[in-house]
């Protein structure tokens, strides 16, 4: 989706803020945060990795630039909670609101109403290989890669309302095969319950002039992991 | 210190799961005690440290990092795939994931604040030169800038390029040296 999530090249954020001597978590709800996350994985509300991406994609995106990455993560947990049906959001309000939080509050969770349907088993089997770490989204195909190293290749310019991984300023333009992984559980179906429909993943090299023309740095080189199907022959 | 709205709301699902027996408060203090004392960027220090000091472990390492860390049973380790890609006097890189934070978390621990800040994240892959001068780096400009921007499950780690200076350290010594910025690729040791 072309969401605020999708921040490569956007202009306008400044500069890199970096901190002395930080920890993983400077504060306590950071560290419960992250906990309550991976916990989800193995109670089987996220059902993987991309569905857990594409939740966080979802949420406001005023809260995604102000709350920071576990405001974020925050946001993605409780949209999967809720949709889940695990909890309630007038509950957790109702919560919030007893701990000293405004009622009129901006909330970062987006639970869509009717979330996409993961199949049951492919669910049980998500939350059993969460639990026996680490669940590898590597997988053997039999069809054969269609692109080879050093092959030109060019991304495609499709806007998707879903979860993908090719960012939108890597989008129409003309790369080179660096590497070929093999095949990868594809995000894009993953994400929405639609199966893991593997895919052929290969490192594509992008220069700096035809990702940016004059806008970019000279002797820039970008690399980007692409699935199969956002690649056309050069 | 009165509590960020984020920080309430997480108090509130917290103790809303914890009710439901869904959480353990012990985990979540554990878990930040783990991070927060031990899990590092000290592990991808090791492998940089060896990398100079063993010819044949560098090869490993660069041929197929994944397979050469797995003798090592890293705490939280797991990794589908390892890429490490080597500093060179033509090239420097530097690794970013600008869609979420993606980041080796099995040899460099957690990443950094500025890492999942949005100016790092936007700006890395269209200037980074400006990016690595405001953490006082100077890349010459004869010099590639490769940006490895991690779009799927491959994890990326920078091996930087030792400074001649340090030839005749041990390898425990060059381990402390080693800066998790400069694995990032956001610093050139000196």
């Amino acid at each position: 989706m072309d969401g605020i999530h999708d921040l490569g090249g956007k202009h306008g954020f400044g500069k890199v803020q970096t901190e002395a001597d930080e920890v993983a978590f400077p504060e306590r709800w950071q560290g419960a945060v992250f906990t309550m996350v991976n916990s989800l994985f193995f109670s089987g509300v996220a059902h993987n990795a991309d569905h857990f991406r594409h939740a966080i994609e979802r949420i406001d995106p005023v809260s995604y630039l102000n709350d920071g990455y576990y405001g974020r993560w925050l946001g993605g947990l409780e949209t999967l909670l809720v949709e889940a049906d695990r909890v309630s959001q007038a509950d957790i309000n109702e919560r919030a609101i007893t701990l000293g939080a405004a009622a009129d509050g901006r909330i970062a969770a987006r639970p869509n109403p009717q979330p996409d349907v993961f199949p049951a088993e492919a669910a049980a089997a998500n939350a059993q290989a969460s639990e026996d770490m680490p669940p590898s989204a590597h997988r053997d195909v039999e069809q054969a890669p269609r692109f080879a190293v050093d092959e030109t290749v060019r991304t495609i310019t499709t806007s998707v309302p879903g979860h993908t991984r090719l960012p939108a300023y890597a989008r129409g333009a003309p790369g080179k095969i660096v590497a070929w992984h093999g095949a990868w559980v594809y995000p894009d179906s993953n994400a929405h319950g639609q199966g893991e429909q593997p895919q052929h993943l290969y490192t594509v090299a992008f220069s700096g002039a035809d990702l940016w023309g004059s806008g970019g740095d000279s002797g820039l080189e970008v690399c980007l992991d692409l699935f199969e199907p956002y690649l056309l022959k050069g | 210190m009165s509590s960020s709205p984020a920080a309430l709301r997480a108090e509130a699902l917290e103790s809303l799961l914890i009710e439901k027996g869904l959480l353990d408060p012990a985990v979540v203090d554990d878990v930040i005690e783990r991070y927060n004392e031990r899990i590092g960027p000290m592990r991808g220090a090791q492998l940089v440290a060896r990398a100079w000091t063993e010819p044949d472990f560098k090869q490993r390492l660069l041929a197929d990092g994944s397979a050469a860390i797995a003798e090592y049973d890293f705490e939280g380790g797991q990794v589908d795939k390892l890429v490490v890609v080597e500093n060179t006097d033509t090239v420097h890189n530097m690794v970013v994931c600008t869609l979420c934070s993606c980041y080796p978390w099995a040899v460099l621990g957690l990443p950094p604040k500025w890492y999942k800040d949005p100016a790092y994240r936007s700006r890395v892959v269209r200037e980074p030169r400006a990016v690595l001068s405001e953490f006082g780096t100077d890349v010459p400009t004869d010099k590639t800038i490769r940006v490895w921007d991690s779009s799927a499950e491959v994890r990326y780690m920078v091996l930087p390029q030792m400074p001649p200076a340090w030839r005749s350290a041990d390898v425990g010594t060059l381990a402390e040296r080693v800066t998790r910025d400069s694995m990032i690729g956001v610093e050139v040791l000196a």
